[in-house]
Order: structure tokens, then C-alpha cells, then sequence
């Protein structure tokens, strides 16, 4: 039971002047992840008969290894992005909403970060 | 969490039943939910068997039938029974519509009559539009110009400009749209939903209006603009034939417009 006024609550806080950003970052990385995921199957199919030394050598190539890291920065980000988006739609407790939130940012960059440099160590040799 | 089952008060249970009267030539069987905030009981669904020979053409002709020579208590909103004054929207057989133009010939077997999806009911087919009216407010729908008006005249909008609200202006605020929007039952507190962010965007592309910059700035929220998904539901339902999704992807586009091109 409230006695605000019904303007005073649909105002509420205000705008967060913000949003777009999420919005557009978003609909780029979609973009980007379908030439790379594309190329990443191909890749993949075209490799998966091959012995680990044409693999490591194929993946290390720097355009191969470039791309990977692309398509794993693009992925993790969108993901981010993603369920970021989920989360304020359906987990209405705003603790449980931001607990959601960083968790699964701070997973995924783990992951990525990981995923990164797991590829880096076979392009520069580790 | 987001509710996907009703509140064990809210459980929808079988009504009572009443039958055609003698001799009726053209029966059919229309359900009504209803709720009474007074009794303390659940909503239930009666069924009315009537006549629709003595009836007229529309799906509020039969419920204004209903409380006329059955029921009286049943509790609905209605005024213009003409599309104009978006009092009688409610879901009927599973789409939000106008009561008033919903042709009781395009339906098929039983018709199944509910208040609008998501929202609190006042009574029967009454839900409590008080908040959708004050996000309404919210987004200032008058012209806002710092010029003053020429002195003796109206302010001026070439055929171009006017046609711009085409598509815009119809839109009677029924609410069809916005509770038809899952986004909007999820998160409708802070959701403009598609009536309100279709009427912003009226305001947006009028030519007389001076405000867009303060308009675009108050939209620019992951809640009151970006909770739309494109879902689509706005612009399946509405019964004027209106796009709200298009407006709000034009909104959307004049961000674009601002930020980047």
C-alpha cells in the first residue's frame, strides 16, 4: 500500500540516460558472430580428421588465431549481453537480479579470458 | 521471479451455468470470467446460453444482452460502440480486442470473455488502468515548444509533416497492445509498454514540437524502452490495424540517428 501518486510511481526513478549502448553492442557482435561462427565450423569440420600437430599449426597460423580470439571475445560479450537481458526480464528480486548479473559476467569473463589464452599459447608457442 | 501460474486466489473456477431461453432459434454459448472483489470468493466463468437471433452483430452487443435480460451484475466497461473510445477492450477467445467491432460470426464455437491479460481486475471485465494512464503522463503527450504560437493563428504543419502522425494518431489507448506484451506483464512497472512508446513516438516525429531531445533522453532506459523484444504480440492484437512494434524500432532507429549516424 503506497500513497504515491500514480504518476510519482510511474516516474519512479527516472531515465537512466542509458541503455542504448547495451542495446546496440548487442545487435554488433550478432552481426559479427555469423561470418566468424561460419568460418569457425569450417574450420572445425576441416580439421577434425587431422593429427594434433596440423591442428596446433593450422590454429597458431595468425589470421586463424586472430579470428578465434575474435569470435571468442564476440561470443563471450554477446553472451554477456544476453543473459544480462534474460536476467532483468524474468528475476523480478532485484538482489537476486544483480547477484545473477555478476556472477555470470564474472564467469564468462573468466571463460573467455581463459578460452583466450589457451589460444594464445598455441599461436606463440607456450 | 516472473509468475507463469496464477495466485491460488486468482485460480479461475467453474461458474454458474444458465440456459437459452424456450424457443430460441439461434443459441450460443458465451463465457464470461467473473470476479467480484466483494464476495471474497475466486474468479469463476459463467456460461450463458443466448439467443442470437435478438441479439446484435457484435460480441458487446451480446454481453450488453447478457446484462440487459440475464444478469445484471455483470460489470464491464463500454461508451461509443464504435472503435472510438477504446472503453470495451478486453480478451476475447484468446486476443485482446474491442468488444464493440469483434463480429460474433468470425468466431467459432464458444466465446470465451476475459478481462485484459496481466492486469489488476477492479470487478468482472473491469481491470484497474491506472498506472497504463499515468505512464501515459509520463512521457508528456502535448506539444512542448519553446517558440510561442504565431499570435493569430495556429501553429502550421506542411502535408508532409502531417502525414508523418498518419498510422500514430489513430491510436485510441484500448491497451490491447500493451497487455498483450509479455515484456509488458513481466516488467509493466517500469515498461512503457507499446501504447505509451507508440504515443512517444507520435510526439517524436511531430513537426510542431520542439522537445525531441528531452523526449529521447527520458526513453533512453534498459526498462521503459529497452524491455521491447520485438515480440510482436502489439501489432498482432491491435484492433485499430496500427504498428506499435514499428514505432518503437523507430525509436529505437532515431537513438541510432542521435549516437552514431
Amino acid at each position: 500500500m503506497s500513497l504515491r501518486t500514480p504518476l510519482g510511481q510511474a516516474k519512479c526513478l527516472g531515465s537512466a540516460k542509458k541503455g542504448f549502448h547495451h542495446w546496440w553492442a548487442q545487435r554488433v557482435t550478432a552481426v559479427a558472430l555469423i561470418p566468424l561462427t561460419i568460418w569457425f565450423a569450417y574450420k572445425v569440420a576441416v580439421l577434425s580428421m587431422s593429427d594434433y600437430q596440423t591442428v596446433s599449426e593450422s590454429i597458431g597460423s595468425p589470421w586463424s588465431a586472430a579470428l578465434i580470439v575474435s569470435l571468442i571475445v564476440a561470443a563471450f560479450y554477446h553472451a554477456a549481453l544476453g543473459m544480462q537481458v534474460i536476467y532483468e526480464d524474468y528475476v523480478s528480486n532485484k538482489a537476486v537480479r544483480i547477484a545473477a548479473i555478476m556472477a555470470t559476467n564474472l564467469l564468462l569473463f573468466l571463460l573467455a579470458t581463459a578460452a583466450t589464452i589457451a589460444v594464445l599459447r598455441i599461436a606463440l608457442g607456450g | 521471479m516472473a509468475e507463469f501460474t496464477l495466485p491460488k486466489n486468482s485460480v479461475v473456477q467453474e461458474g454458474k451455468v444458465y440456459s437459452a431461453p424456450e424457443g430460441a432459434t439461434n443459441p450460443q454459448e458465451v463465457h464470461v470470467y467473473r470476479w467480484d472483489p466483494d464476495s471474497g470468493e475466486n474468479p469463476r466463468v459463467d456460461v450463458y446460453n443466448i439467443d442470437l437471433d435478438s441479439c446484435g452483430p457484435m460480441v458487446l452487443d451480446a454481453i450488453i444482452k447478457i446484462k440487459d435480460e440475464v444478469d445484471p451484475t455483470l460489470t464491464f466497461r463500454r461508451s461509443c460502440r464504435e472503435g472510438i473510445c477504446g472503453s470495451c477492450s478486453m480478451n476475447i477467445n484468446g486476443s485482446n480486442t474491442l468488444a464493440c467491432t469483434k463480429d460474433i460470426g468470425d468466431i467459432d464455437g464458444p466465446i470465451k470473455i476475459y478481462p485484459l491479460p496481466h492486469m489488476p481486475v477492479v470487478k468482472d471485465l473491469v481491470p484497474d488502468l491506472t498506472h497504463f494512464y499515468a505512464q501515459y503522463a509520463s512521457i508528456k503527450p502535448w506539444i512542448q515548444s519553446t517558440t510561442p504560437p504565431p499570435p493569430d493563428k495556429e501553429r502550421l504543419q506542411s502535408k508532409q509533416d502531417r502525414a508523418q502522425l498518419d498510422g500514430l494518431y489513430e491510436c485510441i489507448l484500448c491497451a490491447c497492445c500493451s497487455t498483450s506484451c509479455p515484456s509488458y506483464w513481466w516488467n509493466g512497472d517500469r515498461y512503457l509498454g507499446p501504447a505509451i512508446l507508440l504515443q512517444a513516438y507520435r510526439w517524436l516525429v511531430d513537426s510542431r514540437d520542439e522537445n525531441a531531445g528531452e523526449r529521447l533522453d527520458e526513453l533512453e532506459d534498459p526498462f521503459k524502452l529497452y524491455r521491447c523484444h520485438t515480440i510482436m504480440n502489439c501489432t498482432e492484437t491491435c484492433p485499430k490495424g496500427l504498428n506499435p512494434a514499428k514505432a518503437i524500432a523507430e525509436i529505437k532507429k532515431l537513438l541510432i540517428e542521435r549516437k552514431i549516424a
